[in-house]
């Protein structure tokens, strides 16, 4: 398992469209430009980008993403405001998953 | 860390300056028509903040003389430099700063201070407020973010809510804002072991939170990479940043941000009058080599064109990314 999620394979991120090359362009053509400055600021997407990341527990891209907030002068309390709304996201998307199990509660209830 | 033990530790990283240097187009690095004459007047400062790559601060004793001065001014009367850069330390704490101002301008076409702020509003020293306002004077200052916690962390306790205090004061004497021609710039260096971010994405935040909780004006955001050099190099190697930040650094390196450093077209000159290609290979004592000039007191400005720049590891600070200068981003 040592070899899994090491730092450095971070860097391999640019080599991901290796193997199936016209894809892979297409990807990071896709990538830079959805994360470039639009009517939403490079601040705002990143913050988007940062929570994902933890959110889907990606340890590279909250590496990415982390750093990538510093250098845009974002503080570590947005930083933690913004994952509490992944963590409430998610929290809401569990419960309201439970409005599956309720309505079968109440079908099969005496 | 004195400069000897800085070389040493700089000389520890996977891939030189030099190497990466070699496979860019040019294969080195180049003086081209001198443009700015770049002079550290002090090394002594009423701050010690974190990042100096000066190690400034108030026990340093070292001072430009006014001879040294009398050589730059004749300097400025033989050659075509368009911009006079004045840094140190802080500037004000030379004797013969306002002396050297009046006696400069009008021989170049821009003359800027770099001014840790705090230092203005200090009995001794607020006289150069209007010094800097009568004469045009473009000020660059140190404000490496929009919050007091980050900022004090940098540059000690107190310092941002002074900042504030003195960056009004310029306001109302007409600096930051536009059409007076009164240029105030401020300097983000990030608070930590990162690289700076966007340069126009940073300089919008600034304004916008800066002028809604203070209501200050401000030209520009420069956006400098914190070169690992002096107390901010100590300070990667304690804090167990150095091998990452270096790694990044070298990552990062851009052959089209080497081609336009500032080192091509600056003359740096120390407070001995020593010339170097820029200030950071002053704080490493990597003087320039213009063969039998070494110090402004006997050099001729002729000889400046098309001659080897001194590169070291440190290099890979102003290459990474966009690239970083003293005005900010290259690219």
């Amino acid at each position: 398992m040592s070899d899994y999620f090491e730092k450095k394979d971070l860097v391999d991120f640019a080599n991901i469209g290796e193997y199936a090359e016209e894809e892979g362009g297409k990807f990071f053509e896709y990538y830079g430009k959805s994360m470039s400055e639009g009517k939403l600021s490079k601040r705002e997407k990143c913050l988007i980008a940062l929570t994902i990341a933890v959110v889907q527990k990606c340890p590279y891209c909250i590496d990415a993403y982390t750093n990538e907030s510093l250098k845009l002068g974002i503080t570590k309390e947005e930083m933690m405001e913004a994952i509490h709304v992944g963590a409430s996201m998610q929290a809401g998307i569990v419960l309201a998953h439970s409005t599956q199990m309720r309505k079968i509660i109440k079908k099969k209830e005496m | 860390m004195n400069f000897r033990e800085q070389l040493e530790t700089l000389a520890d990283i996977k891939h030189s300056f030099v190497e990466k240097l070699s496979e860019t187009e040019s294969k080195t690095l180049r003086t081209s028509k001198l443009e700015i004459l770049q002079l550290n007047i002090t090394r002594k400062c009423n701050l010690q903040c974190k990042h100096c790559h000066v190690s400034a601060g108030p026990d340093r004793q070292e001072l430009m003389s006014k001879a040294k001065f009398e050589s730059i001014l004749e300097l400025l009367d033989k050659a075509d430099i368009s911009t006079l850069d004045i840094t140190g330390g802080a500037p004000e704490m030379n004797p013969h700063l306002e002396w050297f101002i009046r006696s400069a301008s009008g021989k170049v076409e821009r003359i800027i201070v770099r001014s840790n702020l705090v230092i203005l509003k200090e009995e001794e020293f607020k006289k150069y407020i209007k010094i800097y306002s009568e004469n045009k004077i473009e000020i660059v200052a140190s404000l490496p973010h929009f919050t007091e916690n980050l900022t004090d962390r940098m540059r000690g306790s107190g310092i941002f809510s002074t900042s504030i205090e003195v960056i009004k004061e310029l306001n109302t004497e007409g600096y930051g804002k536009n059409g007076t021609g009164k240029v105030l710039n401020f300097v983000h260096n990030p608070v930590g072991a990162i690289l700076p971010g966007d340069q126009n994405a940073l300089e919008t935040e600034f304004k916008k939170r800066l002028m809604d909780l203070y209501g200050i004006h401000f030209n520009n955001l420069f956006c400098i990479t914190n070169m690992p050099l002096g107390r901010y190099l100590e300070y990667l190697k304690k804090s167990d940043n150095y091998e990452d930040y270096m790694d990044e650094l070298i990552c990062s390196f851009n052959p089209a941000a080497a081609e336009s450093l500032m080192c091509k077209n600056t003359l740096n000159v120390s407070w001995d009058g020593k010339l170097y290609n820029c200030d950071f290979n002053q704080m490493l004592e990597l003087e320039a080599d213009f063969e039998k000039f070494s110090n402004i007191t006997d050099f001729d400005p002729s000889y400046f064109e098309d001659k080897m720049i001194s590169v070291g590891n440190h290099c890979f600070g102003c290459t990474a990314g966009s690239g970083s200068s003293c005005q900010g981003t290259i690219e």
